[in-house]
């Protein structure tokens, strides 16, 4: 398969600067796959797995917010947090979990503590599920 | 040495000491707080640079202006985003930020979103509206809170409450050199280079207008991040230069004390035997 350029910068710092062969990502409306030779193409990122198969090997990252562009051949990707799975702190993510879903089902949690506590149960069904599949 | 008592003398080197040590100790803090602060910036700087880049790319070869964040329109309101520092005491750090958005702020009808104690004091005293006071610590600001304050001016922009919105920070340059500056982040306008490149035809999944709708929010918040971060070093180095020059003065202020302690009692001792002398 052709090689690629492909770049991934988080907040934290350069999570990944080579060549790739494929990149799949969850984008707001549903997966997309990049090979080499991509026309040029920008999406907005939503929560979920990201694959990125570098010399042949798979290798599986939670991908949350954030876009992706490819400009001339050079795909970046921009994400707000991108985690490779090695790297995940599941027991961090339960953690983050269990108190998410204790806010959702007490009755007297305000709206905005409710929107955050989704949002933040969304975060951490993603990193659980990456986590599993290294 | 008339005049000048030996005792007065002693008490001034003591309190020259113990302001030498504050400075001393403030200087040390700093320079701890900077190389954390330092390691962010040089984390930060590729995101900030490549999200530039990558939507200055897009917008120049883009061809299709739905997205409200693409028009040029009028610019009656414009919002300014000010980041200085929490505390004083770091040199010409607030001032020059400060000074330079005021300058800019006198030919336009702006508000302004202070972040940073400093910064919440001086545009409150000048009574320039503010969006809000909420952002007093500039040091405590987590990237979280970047991209809520992101979203909410990328609400009000769409809504046509504000026609631009600019952010002033300091770019750390080095430790020895900061330079203020003031960026504008919105409108997305095309460069210059734009009609040389031509325009390319890029696919916007879903569409052009969602693209925008989606992205600049995190556009805005990851550059107000960035600029948080270089803001944040920039004072730390600056308030390290301060404090190392102020420990300097105090040394050799201490030095030419001494000095003159030392003629003061020499002179002391001098008439004294005099005297004796005299007497005899």
């Amino acid at each position: 398969m052709t090689d690629f350029a492909l770049k991934i910068v988080t907040p934290d710092g350069l999570a990944f600067d080579g060549m790739a062969q494929e990149v799949i990502v969850r984008s707001t409306t549903g997966d997309i796959g990049i090979l080499a030779g991509h026309i040029n193409c920008v999406a907005p990122l939503g929560m979920g797995r990201a694959t990125v198969v570098i010399d042949g090997q798979k290798r599986y990252a939670a991908c949350i917010g954030g876009m992706i562009s490819v400009v001339d051949g050079k795909v970046t990707l921009v994400p707000t947090t991108f985690e490779w799975a090695d790297q995940i702190d599941a027991g961090r993510a339960d953690a983050s979990y269990r108190k998410a879903k204790a806010v959702l089902d007490s009755r007297d949690a305000s709206d905005t503590d409710i929107r955050l506590a989704q949002a933040r149960l969304r975060r951490a069904l993603v990193r659980k599920s990456v986590a599993g599949t290294k | 040495m008339a005049g000048v008592s030996t005792k007065e003398i002693k008490n001034r080197i003591r309190s020259m000491e113990s302001t030498k040590q504050i400075t001393k100790a403030m200087e040390m803090v700093a320079a701890s707080k900077l190389r954390h602060a330092q390691a962010r910036v040089t984390n930060s700087r590729p995101y900030f640079e490549i999200l530039r880049s990558t939507i200055s790319d897009i917008v120049d070869s883009n061809s299709d202006f739905s997205s409200p964040y693409l028009a040029e329109r009028p610019i009656r309101k414009s919002v300014y985003i000010v980041i200085a520092g929490d505390r004083g005491l770091a040199g010409g750090y607030n001032s020059n930020i400060l000074k330079l958005v005021q300058s800019e702020l006198e030919s336009k009808d702006a508000t302004v979103l202070p972040i940073g104690r400093k910064a919440v004091d001086f545009f409150r005293s000048r009574k320039l509206p503010l969006l809000t006071e909420s952002y007093t610590e500039a040091a405590t600001m987590s990237i979280g809170d970047c991209f809520s304050v992101a979203k909410q001016l990328a609400k009000a922009y769409c809504r046509g409450e504000f026609d631009e919105i600019v952010i002033g920070y300091t770019n750390f340059v080095s430790v020895l050199s900061q330079t203020p500056a003031t960026l504008r982040l919105l409108p997305l306008l095309q460069s210059d280079q734009a009609e040389q490149k031509g325009h390319s035809d890029i696919v916007y999944e879903p569409g052009c207008e969602e693209v925008f709708e989606a992205i600049v929010p995190e556009y805005l918040g990851g550059v107000l991040y960035g600029a948080l971060c270089e803001s944040r070093a920039a004072e730390q180095a600056a308030r390290r230069t301060a404090m190392d020059s102020a420990t300097q003065n105090a040394e050799e202020m201490i030095a030419d004390l001494s000095l003159k302690f030392n003629q003061a009692r020499q002179a002391a001792i001098t008439q004294e035997i005099t005297e004796i002398v005299a007497g005899s």
